[in-house]
């Protein structure tokens, strides 16, 4: 198993460098002048020709790519004009709200999702499942930032439940109750569509493991019903249902950008998108790259996951 | 493609689906004809005016602009937007697809290497990325969201040109001198286009919410040109103190977004044939039983007595006679053979027992089953699981897929057991190794760790009939255990089965279609043809007196070994479908005995309680 690990994360290092060119080459797309577009309008103009020397300007793409790469490496993402300090302490004051908001609503939309969908195949067309069809419909066709803000509407204005937006409260607070206060909302906004589309595939892989031959040997034998859907056709619908996890927090980590801005997170997603809107370039790609490396991470951890639950993977 | 529109309307969702999407792209065409308030001229006395107020139906924004109006023309923008998003990227992704596909080797690697390096994206950072380099605005945020879903078209049309590249059709285009550029137009590009097109239709919802969602965060269409998405974000700043600025752009993109959902879901459904079959139904815990006459009298017969039992297959209008009128008793330590082709219900019979016919689509509609003389077509589900691998237990056909793949042999062991008995988890391990040596499995000790595709077809099926015998049942019924095994393992397993019956007094049920397995292993025999028993009594009577001519050929199928050179008789023509089976016997088409009385009417038991047959011309006459 072990050696399992090294290997895929040893396979991780192409994919990463890959990010690195992905970024680059959009990068190198800024239309104009890149050392002004990095140091903003107010650079002085000695700035601006000592960076554009830096990035070897003169030096052909593949060669910048390699002065940019190490820069990169040594340097950490270099240093944001619009905040006027580094990159990588932005990202990281930032990247632990991102995590909480997306990790709570990675682990909401899988379990409420497998639910939803186990519940919906066992009881197939019955009142159950249809209630489930309906609600999973609807909730895969809800923008996640439209809904949040409905959200926000009902719950923190109409009904005084919820504090409206932020991570902790102004005053006092700054506990873990007052985080889960203030997370309940965002995270469930986030986590509605993946728990729709979990449900969907989850449903449907049941009902296909449910026809199996060995489903009918576990009924047989005369192991109780519970057990045959919840062990026997859940463990075995697992081999399908967890790849597409891997997808969906993507999606989930994605869909916190927009989530972020409705409910004034503190994360990386908001700290991008009003990045983008001042054109701190530095800081616009330290984020992307950043976040992209931790989602190859995570996908290293579904895959190993899924050769622990599937012995015919050859590890 | 009618049937296709067909199946689409009878699917009410995507019917309402197509309508209502169909209303809003209407309503977006029709736009600029409409009578509507300029949507960009702002009348600041006239802010966030109520919906229903006099000339604005939807009330105003917080510049006074008509909201009814911006969301007409928003949506078009949309709409447009969003297509055009789905045109770019599938027009792009499917160019690139069908080189790769089409090309193969190192373009194919290298292109998929570059598809795959993109899809490591969390999509919307890439869109993020894009539109930060090329700066906010609707074009860039366009061309960002066609570009993240650039790899989604790249990755589909390449699996299905490499299918279609492989084909004759392609090699001969290109032995007649075509060059790759002809024939990726005029032969590839035609068998591809229909995936394009259900791949574009599919996710351009997507695209609409993408772009929306750009625009929301103020990256897409700038002001005063609103689409949906930025009158969202708009809205959002007054959104506590009027909510409608919200709610009506909001409300209109769920709907788009809702309504291709729908349409989709319905294409989805409508190409899928297993759908149509009903395939995909899960079988309940206990087939559904459903009486139609007389639950018939207990008459004493046997451990295991079935009588009258009818069970059958209800797919769409079609009704399946799998099962009719079968009446079979099992005395304790008795081995009873049940015999016929693949379709004669044999299996069906055996599974109908403990209720383990899949069902929907099968129903049991008559007779009764009694297990020591209680009726297990009556009985609910607890006490029929009590029943099940503790009384009655099963040996299925194939091994590698009625073993659950995940669960190491001894787990589904020891599970065996524990379902039926509350012991420790080491005296249920315990149990499991001795059984595996019961069933001869050399090394049992390592093997309970083993998952079912480390061991052999013959190891498995000992493993098979080592579970079945976790619980010391009376009755075990072997549903063709040794079909999917090679002959010197088949003996084996066969030797292995009569010594326990012999040492532990069960009573078995085998079933077969081969006579050599009955006759080496079986007190009796009944013989199954279209559901029903044609012919029942002793193996040595039957093997000796076959009585009935299906008997009587298919005992001539079997090779005898050292026979010499003789020609194997087949039976002519096919096994009859049992959703149309003719009145009288259902062998009489294929039989050369058959005269006008063998098509007509019932045709009863003639013989003895211990030799019966269903036949009015027997090859012999039975006292």
């Amino acid at each position: 198993m072990g050696a399992h690990i090294l290997k895929r994360l040893i396979s991780a290092i192409p994919v990463l460098l890959g990010i690195t060119v992905i970024v680059f080459l959009i990068m190198a797309m800024i239309p104009g002048d890149p050392a002004t577009a990095i140091l903003g309008s107010y650079a002085t103009p000695e700035n601006v020709e000592k960076l554009n020397r830096d990035l070897g300007l003169d030096k052909p793409l593949v060669t910048r790519y390699f002065i940019w790469l190490g820069n990169m490496l040594s340097g950490g993402f270099g240093r944001s004009f619009s905040l006027n300090r580094p990159v990588i302490d932005e990202i990281l004051d930032r990247f632990n709200a991102t995590l909480i908001l997306a990790g709570v609503s990675f682990v909401l939309c899988t379990l409420l999702g497998i639910l939803a969908g186990v519940v919906s195949a066992a009881r197939q067309y019955g009142l159950a499942d249809k209630a489930i069809t309906f609600t999973v419909l609807i909730g895969i066709s809800v923008p996640s930032f439209f809904l949040g803000m409905m959200m926000i509407l009902v719950f923190a204005v109409n009904l005084r439940l919820l504090p409206v937006s932020g991570m902790y409260a102004i005053y006092g607070g700054g506990d873990l109750i007052d985080l889960a206060r203030h997370l309940v909302m965002p995270a469930l906004a986030l986590a509605v569509v993946a728990t729709g589309v979990i449900a969907r595939l989850s449903r449907s892989a049941m009902l296909e493991v449910l026809r199996q031959d060995y489903i009918r040997t576990a009924r047989a034998k005369g192991v109780h019903e519970r057990r045959v859907i919840m062990g026997h056709a859940l463990r075995a619908a697992m081999v399908s249902i967890i790849p597409v996890l891997g997808i969906q927090a993507g999606f989930v980590l994605s869909g916190s950008v927009y989530i972020e801005i409705v409910f004034q997170w503190p994360g990386v997603g908001r700290m991008l998108v009003d990045a983008i809107l001042k054109r701190d370039i530095l800081l616009v790609q330290g984020g992307v790259v950043f976040v992209a490396a931790a989602y190859v991470f995570f996908n290293i951890a579904v895959d190993v996951a899924q050769s622990l639950l599937d012995p015919r993977i050859k590890t | 493609m009618t049937t296709f529109l067909k199946l689409l309307f009878r699917n009410r969702l995507a019917a309402l689906g197509a309508v209502v999407l169909g209303a809003i792209v209407l309503l977006a065409l029709v736009t600029p004809l409409l009578p509507l308030a300029d949507p960009d001229v702002t009348a600041t006395g006239d802010r966030f005016m109520r919906p229903f107020t006099e000339g604005h139906l939807l009330g105003t924004d917080h510049l006074g602009r008509d909201l009814l109006s911006r969301l007409l023309w928003g949506t078009r923008l949309s709409l447009a937007v969003g297509i055009a998003a789905a045109l770019v990227a599938g027009t792009i992704g499917s160019a690139i697809g069908i080189v790769a596909g089409y090309f193969g080797g190192r373009i194919d690697n290298v292109i998929m290497r570059g598809v795959d390096m993109l899809m490591a994206f969390p999509y919307i950072l890439l869109a993020l990325a894009i539109v930060a380099a090329l700066g906010p605005g609707l074009l860039n945020a366009l061309i960002a969201v066609a570009a993240v879903n650039i790899p989604f078209f790249a990755r589909n049309i390449r699996g299905v040109t490499v299918g279609l590249a492989g084909r004759e059709f392609i090699d001969a285009a290109r032995l007649a001198g075509m060059g790759h550029g002809r024939i990726i137009l005029t032969e590839l590009l035609p068998n591809v286009a229909s995936t394009i097109v259900i791949a574009m239709s599919t996710t351009v919802g997507w695209m609409i919410l993408e772009t929306a969602g750009l625009s929301f965060l103020g990256l897409g269409s700038q002001p005063p040109v609103a689409d949906l998405g930025s009158m969202l974000g708009e809205a959002r700043a007054a959104l506590i103190t009027n909510p409608h600025t919200s709610v009506v752009p909001g409300v209109m993109i769920f709907l788009i977004v809702m309504s291709i959902n729908l349409l989709g879901d319905g294409v989805r459904d409508a190409l899928d044939p297993r759908l149509r079959s009903g395939a995909l139904t899960r079988p309940r815990a206990v087939t559904l039983v459903d009486r139609k006459g007389q639950v018939p009298e207990a008459d004493q017969k046997g451990l295991l007595n079935i009588q009258s039992l009818e069970t059958q297959f209800h797919v769409g209008p079609r009704i399946f006679r799998a099962v009719n009128e079968v009446s079979l008793h099992l005395n304790p330590g008795e081995a009873l053979g049940i015999i016929g082709e693949s379709g004669s219900g044999k299996s069906v019979t055996a599974l109908s027992v403990m209720g383990l016919v899949a069902s929907p689509p099968g129903v049991i509609t008559g007779g009764a089953v009694r297990y020591a003389g209680e009726d297990l077509l009556s009985a609910d589900y607890r006490s029929l699981r009590q029943k099940r691998g503790n009384n009655v237990a099963y040996i299925f056909q194939d091994p590698l897929s009625t073993l659950h793949p995940l669960y190491r042999v001894g787990d589904q062991l020891t599970e065996a057991i524990q379902a039926h008995h509350a012991v420790p988890d080491a005296t249920a391990r315990a149990r499991a190794v001795e059984l595996l040596k019961d069933v001869r499995i050399p090394n049992a000790e390592a093997r309970v760790r083993d998952y079912p595709h480390q061991l052999s077809g013959g190891m498995r099926q000992r493993v098979g009939i080592a579970m079945a015998l976790a619980n010391d049942p009376d009755v075990i019924i072997a549903d063709e255990p040794t079909t999917a095994l090679d002959v010197t393992v088949q003996a084996q397993i066969l030797a292995l089965l009569d010594d326990l019956r012999r040492d532990r007094g069960l009573a078995i049920i085998f079933i077969t279609h081969d006579f050599g397995v009955v006759g080496q292993l079986c007190d009796r025999v009944a013989v199954m043809y279209g559901g029903r028993i044609v012919e029942e009594g002793p193996t040595a009577t039957i093997l000796s007196h076959p009585a009935h001519p299906y008997t009587k050929k298919l005992m001539a199928c079997v090779p005898e070994l050292g026979g010499g050179k003789r020609e194997l008789a087949a039976i002519p023509g096919l096994p009859p479908v049992v959703s149309d089976l003719p009145p009288g016997c259902a062998f009489a088409p294929r039989c050369d005995k058959a005269t006008e009385a063998c098509r007509v009417g019932e045709i009863g038991f003639t013989g003895s309680d211990t030799h019966r047959v269903r036949c009015i011309h027997p090859e012999e006459v039975l006292a």
